[in-house]
């Protein structure tokens, strides 16, 4: 446990996420109700993700530069760490919303349909459908500086595809999501001072938590790199 | 890459039935839906909660089956 002060942070935190943020008070708003706490979790993985994403395409920079094998692992692996982040992001939201916007006296279907319609769902489907597509590109060449060239390119290009995809266009069309005008989370009039006692902490512990999960992949990656030299 | 696209469609199919079982309930506003909702519906936050725990803890196993493998080669 060499300089693990990070993993001790990360824990501690997260610790304290659980409990503060289901014990400490929050702002009673309709609707959202108690379900406010999800800030804690939801938002958080979307920001880890957004964080490990940035990561990856530094070191995906990083490679083009230098061409050591080694930053093209490490880009891989947040890479994929920020997919799995994305993914519980995206369940976490379709749970939340089922309780919140989904209308209960209309028929499953017809509140499906309109909830479908959300552009933050399908940019964000799009955004995590792309770095899909990055990880079949990579394991579909075969030769080992030709895939790490090729796709660390395309994490240059699946990175800059966020940005329109899930910052851009969901702001320009109307949304049941919060954060229309503005940075969710981030903006102070939006979220309350008592809950970003709990916010800011949550997301440093969640995203330390996710590169805690990439440190160990990547030194898998590394060993097996070893190993067949 | 089997078992992974075999766990991932084992999440989104659990998803899925959340969902439909969460419909359900909606048609004929008892069961699931209800529960959900009760308490200021902060079983919503506790359903959030365990999915993340859930869903790391299926990747770290998966994770751990990996490096078994390559620990036997």
């Amino acid at each position: 446990m060499y300089r693990s002060w990070w993993k001790i942070l990360s824990v501690v935190l997260l610790v304290y996420t659980f409990t503060a943020g289901l014990l400490l008070k929050v702002p009673h708003l309709p609707a959202l109700e108690e379900t406010i706490r999800n800030l804690y979790f939801h938002v958080c993985m979307w920001f880890a993700m957004m964080i490990l994403f940035t990561v990856s395409v530094i070191n995906g920079i990083k490679y083009l530069r230098t061409f050591n094998i080694r930053y093209d692992i490490i880009s891989r692996q947040y890479a994929t760490t920020g997919i799995v982040l994305g993914l519980l992001g995206y369940a976490t939201g379709a749970i939340w919303m089922s309780y919140t916007w989904a209308d209960p006296n209309n028929p499953a279907f017809q509140s499906f349909g309109a909830l479908a319609r959300e552009p933050k769902l399908i940019g964000t489907a799009v955004a995590l459908l792309i770095y899909f597509a990055y990880l079949v590109l990579r394991d579909s060449i075969a030769d080992m500086d030709k895939r790490a060239r090729i796709s660390a390119v395309y994490n240059i290009f699946a990175y800059a595809m966020l940005f329109p995809s899930i910052w851009i266009v969901p702001r320009l069309l109307p949304s049941l999501h919060p954060g229309q005008e503005g940075n969710p989370a981030m903006n102070f009039k939006d979220v309350d001072s008592s809950m970003r006692v709990v916010f800011y902490p949550a997301v440093i512990g969640w995203t330390l938590l996710g590169v805690w999960i990439t440190t160990i992949k990547i030194r898998i990656g590394l060993l097996k790199e070893k190993k067949w030299q | 890459m089997k078992k992974s696209a075999k766990i991932f469609f084992l999440l989104l199919t659990g998803i899925l039935s959340i969902g439909r079982l969460a419909a359900q309930g909606g048609e004929t506003s008892g069961g699931l839906d209800q529960t959900m909702r009760s308490s200021g519906r902060i079983y919503v936050v506790v359903a959030v909660m365990l999915t993340i725990l859930a869903g790391l803890i299926i990747y770290l196993i998966r994770l751990d089956r990996k490096i078994t493998r390559l620990e036997k080669e």
